[in-house]
């Protein structure tokens, strides 16, 4: 028997389309639009002026605070204009748009680095690099990775848990990666590990992914302290708080952190940054981004510069097809629709899906009909219906005492709600106000 | 057969003088004293607990008026300079005395002149809306159309248009009680002065883009000309983030901003007609046409100098009191 989480849980279709698309270097855009608040927390200071002339790798936004982020120049060219531009979330923020460069050889070099294993970086020099290089978690969260690895003196801390579980449908960004890095990975645990001092690792990675959970198997046979996790199929296995329960058993605490059970948990993309930034000092400038769909002409996998307009994207699979109804940044459980084809990728862009008409569909929201779909999947063992009333009730102390704050978002109830009720909708709007309301009272 | 009446009668004689006696000695042991003016404040008040006063209630806002001691900060919207000089005399304390105000709807954007480039799914409540998505027009400052504002409105002061798609507010029922400013996410809806008439001037649009971008997302968005800014003499006007704002402390009504204005985006409710002849002296001959017309549906709105030929519009605005964005629109379209 495979390992899982015990509670709740949904297995949606996979539609894996991309899986054996081995991942194709974009052309470089001529336009990329930076934005400075590309991670959780305080968005980035800006330090480059209107005509600067930037160097690839160059920083351009410094990190605004304590969870904050560097981030930095993509591409070699000129900063054409600081300029508000509509990012994933809808609404227009402040951008970084860099012309890039035509004749700059920089940005046009072959950029796979041969495989590094020696670590030669102390412990406090990784965290200072992984810092410089505005590393931040790669699985769609993106949060600050120094944040997450600044361990309290005292900590006990005993695993270190890389997330290869990938289980959003369509998605294979982090699959391919895992295939065609697996040694760069390795090293990039080893580095995790060097840095926290830990003796213990796991890879976590669900069971549809036969081929890297047997290269990977391959490879740590040489290696003292890693191990491979096979997991049963089910969503969402990738949420932190359901992948530390499923390999180790252990239950983390509601309102805390995997770290108060001994565990950091880090995406495999992550891990890749990182193995990137200390063995290259490459900064964090460019990710793997699946762009799919059922109709797209030539789905595949893409090491995408951040900044790059979704429309060169989508001209590079062949362009939308016909009947196209919605395009979502991330997976389908969890991404969100974007507005328009100029929004740029960002360093929490984990896929592209192009959803056609009968697919996009959400149906019409008709009366609960206390059927408890909700209660049996959700992962967090809450009651979704009732938080969703609470919240559309405006009764948010109430929805608070239900711990409505400890609800992941992973749309489970949503998913499987037979009367199409807008379950997430609701729960996520007073998930909103019972912050706001924390905030001031404190 | 009598003596069994007789006890039964006896029996609940006693217990009902029991009873009496239990229910007297508990209200006076548990009596709580209040204050006796607070239920006659409570009185003068309009009993509309709308809130507005930021109590929750009228009776709160009575306890509030007689415990305090300097109440001069304290107001009651609904009720106005009228209710709180009862409350003055009958307290003794001093008040201040306020303009009325009235909601007005800073957003003109419906959907024939901003279009529709997506579609939302998700359920029809603007806060729900704004916090998941931008809306489904292009312009994400403007009026998002689900009705959060009517919602709230305690007097039936507002509707939704359903041509426009706009939330509409009738002036003559709004108590100022702000719950719709308050219910806005956009901040959409401002409180202006009230004025004679209901006169009133004031930029429709809270756009704050580039002029390009704005205007394409929305036909009557203000696109931060500053010929607004040129034309008014009394500085009431000023630009912030390509958008002006009318300072109505400054503003002296005198209307000259309206016509400058490029796309319509400032809006004049309830004026008489302006002489035609003094449009033709300033203006070059295709936009005095506009004007004129624009100028007597204004007309036709207020009541006055109705024409036989546009008669139908009157039927069809006599509801709509301060409905002039409707007007202008139109106007555009019939010009």
């Amino acid at each position: 028997m495979l390992k899982t989480f015990p509670k709740g849980g949904i297995h949606p279709p996979e539609n894996k389309i991309t899986s054996t698309k081995e991942i194709k270097r974009m052309t470089v855009p001529k336009v990329v639009n930076v934005p400075i608040a590309q991670h959780i927390g305080i968005p980035a200071e800006i330090v480059v002026d209107k005509k600067d002339k930037v160097e690839k790798g160059q920083v351009i936004a410094k990190s605004g605070g304590f969870v904050s982020s560097n981030i930095h120049a993509p591409v070699a060219g000129t900063v054409t204009k600081l300029d508000l531009v509509i990012d994933t979330s809808g609404y227009k923020k402040q951008c970084i748009v860099i012309r890039t460069d035509a004749k700059d050889p920089s940005n046009f070099e072959e950029v796979d680095f041969p495989l590094k294993t020696d670590i030669e970086l102390e412990p406090a020099a990784i965290l200072q690099q992984i810092t410089d290089c505005g590393i931040v978690g790669l699985g769609g969260a993106t949060f600050p990775s120094q944040v997450k690895l600044n361990v309290r003196e005292g900590t006990k801390l005993d695993y270190l848990i890389i997330n290869g579980v990938e289980c959003e449908p369509y998605l294979t960004a982090d699959h391919r990666l895992m295939l065609e890095k697996a040694q760069e990975i390795v090293v990039g645990i080893k580095i995790l590990m060097k840095a926290l001092n830990l003796k213990k690792a796991v890879i976590g990675i669900e069971n549809n992914k036969k081929d890297a959970i047997s290269l990977f198997k391959s490879i740590i046979k040489k290696e003292d302290g890693i191990q491979v996790a096979a997991l049963q199929v089910k969503y969402p296995q990738g949420g932190e708080k359901q992948l530390v329960r499923a390999i180790l058993g252990r239950e983390v605490p509601k309102n805390g952190l995997p770290l108060d059970v001994g565990v950091i948990v880090h995406n495999v993309g992550t891990i890749f940054a990182i193995y990137e930034a200390i063995q290259y000092n490459k900064p964090l400038i460019e990710r793997v981004v699946t762009v799919t769909g059922k109709k797209l002409e030539n789905p595949s996998n893409f090491w995408v510069k951040i900044g790059t307009p979704i429309k060169d994207l989508i001209a590079e699979v062949g362009g939308l097809p016909e009947g196209t109804r919605k395009l979502v940044n991330g997976g389908p459980m969890m991404g969100k629709a974007i507005k328009n084809t100029d929004v740029p990728v960002t360093k929490g862009t984990s896929g592209i899906l192009v959803i056609s008409e009968e697919e996009a569909s959400r149906g019409k929201a008709e009366n609960c009909i206390r059927c408890g779909e909700c209660v049996y999947v959700c992962p967090m063992g809450l009651e979704p219906h009732l938080l969703m009333n609470l919240s559309e009730k405006g009764f948010y102390e109430k929805a608070s005492q239900e711990d409505i704050m400890t609800c992941i978002e992973c749309g489970s109830c949503s998913y499987v709600c037979p009367s199409h009720r807008p379950l997430l909708d609701y729960i996520r709007f007073g998930k909103n106000i019972v912050k706001k309301l924390e905030t001031t009272k404190n | 057969m009598t003596d069994s009446v007789l006890y039964s009668v006896l029996l609940l004689a006693s217990l009902g003088v029991v009873a009496a006696i239990v229910l007297y000695v508990v209200s006076k042991k548990f009596y709580v004293y209040e204050n006796p003016l607070i239920a006659e404040v409570d009185e003068l008040l309009p009993g509309a607990n709308c809130a507005g006063c930021g109590s929750p209630g009228c009776k709160s806002f009575a306890d509030k008026l007689v415990n305090t001691e300097d109440i001069s900060e304290l107001f009651c919207p609904v009720g106005g300079n009228d209710v709180m000089k009862l409350v003055a005399e009958k307290l003794g304390k001093a008040v201040t005395e306020k303009d009325p105000t009235v909601a007005v709807l800073r957003c003109q954007g419906g959907c024939d002149v901003r279009p529709k480039t997506t579609e939302y799914q998700g359920p029809r409540t603007c806060a729900i809306s704004a916090m998941i998505y931008s809306g489904e027009t292009d312009c994400q400052y403007g009026c998002l159309g689900d009705g959060d504002c009517v919602a709230v409105c305690n007097f039936g002061a507002m509707y939704m248009d359903e041509a426009t798609g706009l939330p509409v507010i009738d002036t003559d029922k709004c108590t100022s009680c702000e719950a719709c400013v308050k219910a806005c996410p956009r901040d959409i809806i401002e409180m202006r002065p009230r004025n004679k008439r209901d006169l009133k001037v004031f930029v429709g649009c809270l756009n704050e883009d580039k002029g390009g971008i704005a205007k394409k997302s929305c036909a009557v968005a203000c696109i931060g000309c500053s010929k607004c800014e040129d034309v008014c003499q009394k500085d009431a006007i000023s630009m912030n983030n390509n958008l002006a704002y009318i300072d109505p402390a400054l503003c002296t009504l005198c209307r000259k901003c309206v016509d400058v204005c490029p796309t319509h985006s400032i809006i004049e409710t309830n004026f008489p007609p302006k002489k035609p002849k003094k449009v033709v002296e300033k203006k070059p001959v295709a936009k005095k046409v506009v004007e004129k017309k624009e100028v007597e549906k204004v007309a036709v709105v207020k009541g006055e100098a109705a024409k036989p030929e546009v008669k139908k519009e009157v039927e069809k605005v006599a509801v709509v009191k301060e409905d002039v964005t409707v007007e202008s629109k139109n106007t555009k379209t019939d010009a």
